[in-house]
C-alpha cells in the first residue's frame, strides 16, 4: 500500500478528531497541531511554575502553622503539575530546556494572573479561591482535548487543583466572617484578583487569535467567553455565601439568559500586562532567570558526579 | 523529679525540639522558587513541610501539658528570640545551595539517629511522635547523602563550595551534643535521649561520607552555643519578625 499523501493524512486526523478519538506522540498529526499544543501546554506548565512565586511570597508569612502547612503542600502541587505539563510537552518532540529558554526570552508566556502581586495574608484566599477556581473551569473543559497526554494530565490535575480552591475559598470564609480588618482584606483581595481571574480565560472569541484552529482540532472544547461566563455564574455565588461583593457595579442576574451579565473587562490591562507591562513582570521572569542561573553550578555537578561514576563502573566491569 | 517537675521538663523539652524543627523548616520553605531546578523546589518544599508538622506535633504536645491558652500557634507565633530554644545550626541563613544541603545532611544524620532513640522513650507521645519522624528522616537523610557525594564529587566549584559551606558550619555542630541539666534528669527518668552519646557515630558517619564525597572533615577547632538558652545569631530575629508579623499585626484572631 502507498503512503498517503498530506492533505490524506490531513482528512485522516481530522476524521480521528471528530470521532473523538485520542491523538497519541506516536501518531501523525499536522505541524501546526503540534507547534499550537507545544505553546499552550508550554505556556501551562510555565504558569504553574511562575505560579509558584506569589503564593511562594507568603509561605514564612503564614498566619498558623496549619495554614502555612497547607500553603506549602499546595506550591509543591503547582510544582509537581509544572513537571507534569513539561513532561506532556516533551512527547511532542521539544526538551524542557528549550522550554525554559523560551520562557526566560520572553517567547513564552504564562498566566497573565501571575504578575499581579500578592500583598496581605487574603490574598492567599482570593488566589485559591479565584485563580485556581478559574484554571479548574478550564481545566475540566481540557479533560476532554484531543491530545492524549495533555488531557491525562489534566484530570491528574484537577484533583488536586479543586483541594486547592476549596482551601482557598475557606481562608477567605474564615476572614469574612472574622474582625472587621480581615473581613475588609478579604474584600480588598476580592477587588484585586476579581478582574484579573476573569482575564485569565483570554480574550473574547472575535478577538482570540488561536481559538477557531483550536476548536476544530478539539484542543479547545469551549469558547473563553463560555468559560469565562461558567466562572463568573458560580463565583457570584459563592462570593455571596460568604458576604463579598464582586467589584462590577454592572453584575446582574439575567433571567433570561440564565446567567450573570457582568461589566467589560479592561482590554488594555490585559493586553499590558501580557505582553511585558504588568506589576510583576519583569520581578517573576528576573527571579525564575536568578534562579536558573544560580542553579547552573549544582546542575554542572550533577552532570560531572554521573559521568565519573559511569567512568568507574565502566572500568571496574573491564 | 515529682511528677510535676517531670511534667514541667518534658514540656520545655518538647518546645526545644518543636523550635528545631520549625526553624530549620522555615529555612527550608526559604527555597521555594529558589531551588537549582524545579525537581528541587518539590524537594526543598517537601523536607520542609516535614519539618514544620514536626514542629505542630511537639509543640502540639507542650501545649497540651500547659494547658490554659496554650496552642501551637501561641508557641510559635508569641514567643520572641530569647524565649526560642533550637539550636543555632537549625537558624542559619540557608546561603548557598551547597551551605544548605551540608546543613541538611548533617542535621540528617543526627536526627535520624536521635529520632530513633527517641523512639524508645518512656514518655508514649514522645515516643510516638519520634517514630513518625524516623520514617521522613531517613528519606531526608538519602537524598542529602546523595548531594553530598554528587556536590563533593562533582566539578570542582562544587567540590570547592561544599568545603567551604563544611567549614562554616562545623563550628555550630558540637552544639547537638551537649546535654543540659533538663535533659540530664529527663534521661535519666529515661524520657530525653542522651545526645552526648550520639556523637561517636554521628562522627563516623560523616568521615565516611566526606570520604566517599572526596571532602576533608574540618579541622579549625571552634565552637559556638547558645540555642538552648536562648541565646542565638543575629539572624534569629530577623526569621522571626518575617515568621510572626501577621499574628503579631492581627493579634488573637482565627485565621
Amino acid at each position: 500500500m502507498s503512503q498517503p499523501d498530506a492533505a490524506q493524512q490531513e482528512t485522516l486526523f481530522q476524521t480521528r478528531i471528530d470521532a473523538e478519538e485520542k491523538i497519541e506522540p506516536k501518531d501523525w498529526m499536522p505541524e501546526k497541531y503540534r507547534q499550537n499544543l507545544i505553546r499552550q501546554i508550554s505556556q501551562h506548565a510555565h504558569s504553574e511554575v511562575i505560579g509558584m512565586q506569589p503564593e511562594g511570597n507568603w509561605i514564612t508569612r503564614a498566619p498558623t502553622l496549619h495554614r502555612k502547612c497547607v500553603l506549602l503542600a499546595k506550591v509543591q502541587d503547582e510544582g509537581g503539575h509544572g513537571l507534569y505539563l513539561y513532561s506532556a510537552a516533551e512527547t511532542l518532540g521539544i526538551t524542557r530546556e528549550e522550554l525554559i529558554e523560551g520562557l526566560h526570552s520572553g517567547k513564552a508566556k504564562y498566566a497573565s494572573i501571575f504578575n499581579y502581586p500578592s500583598l496581605t495574608w487574603a490574598d492567599m484566599g482570593a488566589i485559591g479561591w479565584l485563580v485556581d477556581g478559574a484554571a479548574i473551569v478550564n481545566q475540566v473543559s481540557l479533560q476532554r482535548t484531543s491530545y492524549g497526554p495533555y488531557s491525562r494530565g489534566m484530570v491528574r490535575i484537577c484533583k488536586e487543583e479543586s483541594f486547592h480552591q476549596r482551601q482557598g475559598y475557606h481562608i477567605m470564609m474564615t476572614l469574612a466572617r472574622g474582625s472587621a480588618e480581615q473581613k475588609a482584606m478579604a474584600q480588598d483581595a476580592l477587588d484585586r484578583f476579581w478582574w484579573p481571574s476573569l482575564m485569565m480565560f483570554g480574550p473574547h472569541d472575535a478577538e482570540s487569535a488561536h481559538s477557531a484552529q483550536s476548536m476544530k482540532w478539539k484542543i479547545k472544547r469551549q469558547s473563553n467567553d463560555e468559560l469565562r461566563q461558567k466562572f463568573v455564574d458560580q463565583s457570584v455565588k459563592q462570593a455571596e455565601v460568604i458576604g463579598l461583593t464582586i467589584p462590577d457595579p454592572d453584575l446582574k442576574w439575567n433571567e433570561e439568559r440564565g446567567h450573570y451579565d457582568f461589566g467589560e473587562i479592561d482590554w488594555e490591562e490585559f493586553t499590558r500586562v501580557i505582553n511585558g507591562d504588568g506589576m510583576c513582570n519583569r520581578q517573576r521572569l528576573a527571579h525564575h532567570i536568578r534562579a536558573h542561573e544560580e542553579g547552573q553550578w549544582v546542575r554542572d555537578a550533577i552532570t560531572a558526579h554521573e559521568a565519573k561514576q559511569r567512568e568507574r563502573a565502566a572500568s571496574a566491569a573491564a | 523529679m515529682t511528677a510535676s517537675d517531670t511534667q514541667q521538663a518534658t514540656r520545655q523539652y518538647a518546645v526545644r525540639l518543636g523550635d528545631d524543627a520549625l526553624i530549620l523548616g522555615h529555612r527550608l520553605s526559604e527555597w521555594c522558587s529558589n531551588g537549582p531546578f524545579l525537581e528541587e523546589d518539590l524537594a526543598l518544599t517537601n523536607v520542609a513541610l516535614d519539618f514544620i508538622g514536626r514542629a505542630r506535633m511537639f509543640y502540639g504536645y507542650a501545649a497540651e501539658l500547659t494547658g490554659g491558652d496554650c496552642t501551637e500557634d501561641t508557641l510559635a507565633y508569641q514567643r520572641d528570640c530569647r524565649e526560642f530554644r533550637n539550636l543555632l545550626l537549625h537558624e542559619l541563613p540557608i546561603g548557598d545551595f551547597a551551605f544548605t544541603m551540608a546543613r541538611q545532611y548533617l542535621l540528617d544524620e543526627y536526627t535520624l539517629a536521635f529520632m530513633q532513640q527517641l523512639q524508645q522513650s518512656a514518655d508514649a507521645t514522645l515516643a510516638a511522635i519520634a517514630a513518625k519522624s524516623v520514617k521522613e528522616s531517613r528519606y531526608h537523610l538519602r537524598r542529602s547523602h546523595d548531594w553530598m557525594l554528587r556536590l563533593g564529587d562533582g566539578t570542582p566549584e562544587s567540590h570547592e563550595r561544599m568545603q567551604k559551606a563544611l567549614e562554616q558550619l562545623w563550628g555550630y555542630t558540637h552544639e547537638l551534643f551537649d546535654m543540659d541539666a533538663l535533659e540530664q534528669e529527663l534521661a535519666e527518668a529515661g524520657i530525653a535521649v542522651d545526645c552526648a552519646a550520639l556523637q561517636p557515630a554521628w562522627e563516623r558517619s560523616v568521615r565516611a561520607t566526606l570520604a566517599e564525597a572526596t571532602l576533608a572533615l574540618p579541622t579549625a577547632e571552634w565552637a559556638v552555643r547558645g540555642g538552648r538558652n536562648g541565646i542565638h545569631t543575629e539572624s534569629l530575629g530577623h526569621l522571626l519578625s518575617e515568621l510572626q508579623f501577621v499574628q503579631r499585626a492581627y493579634p488573637g484572631l482565627s485565621w
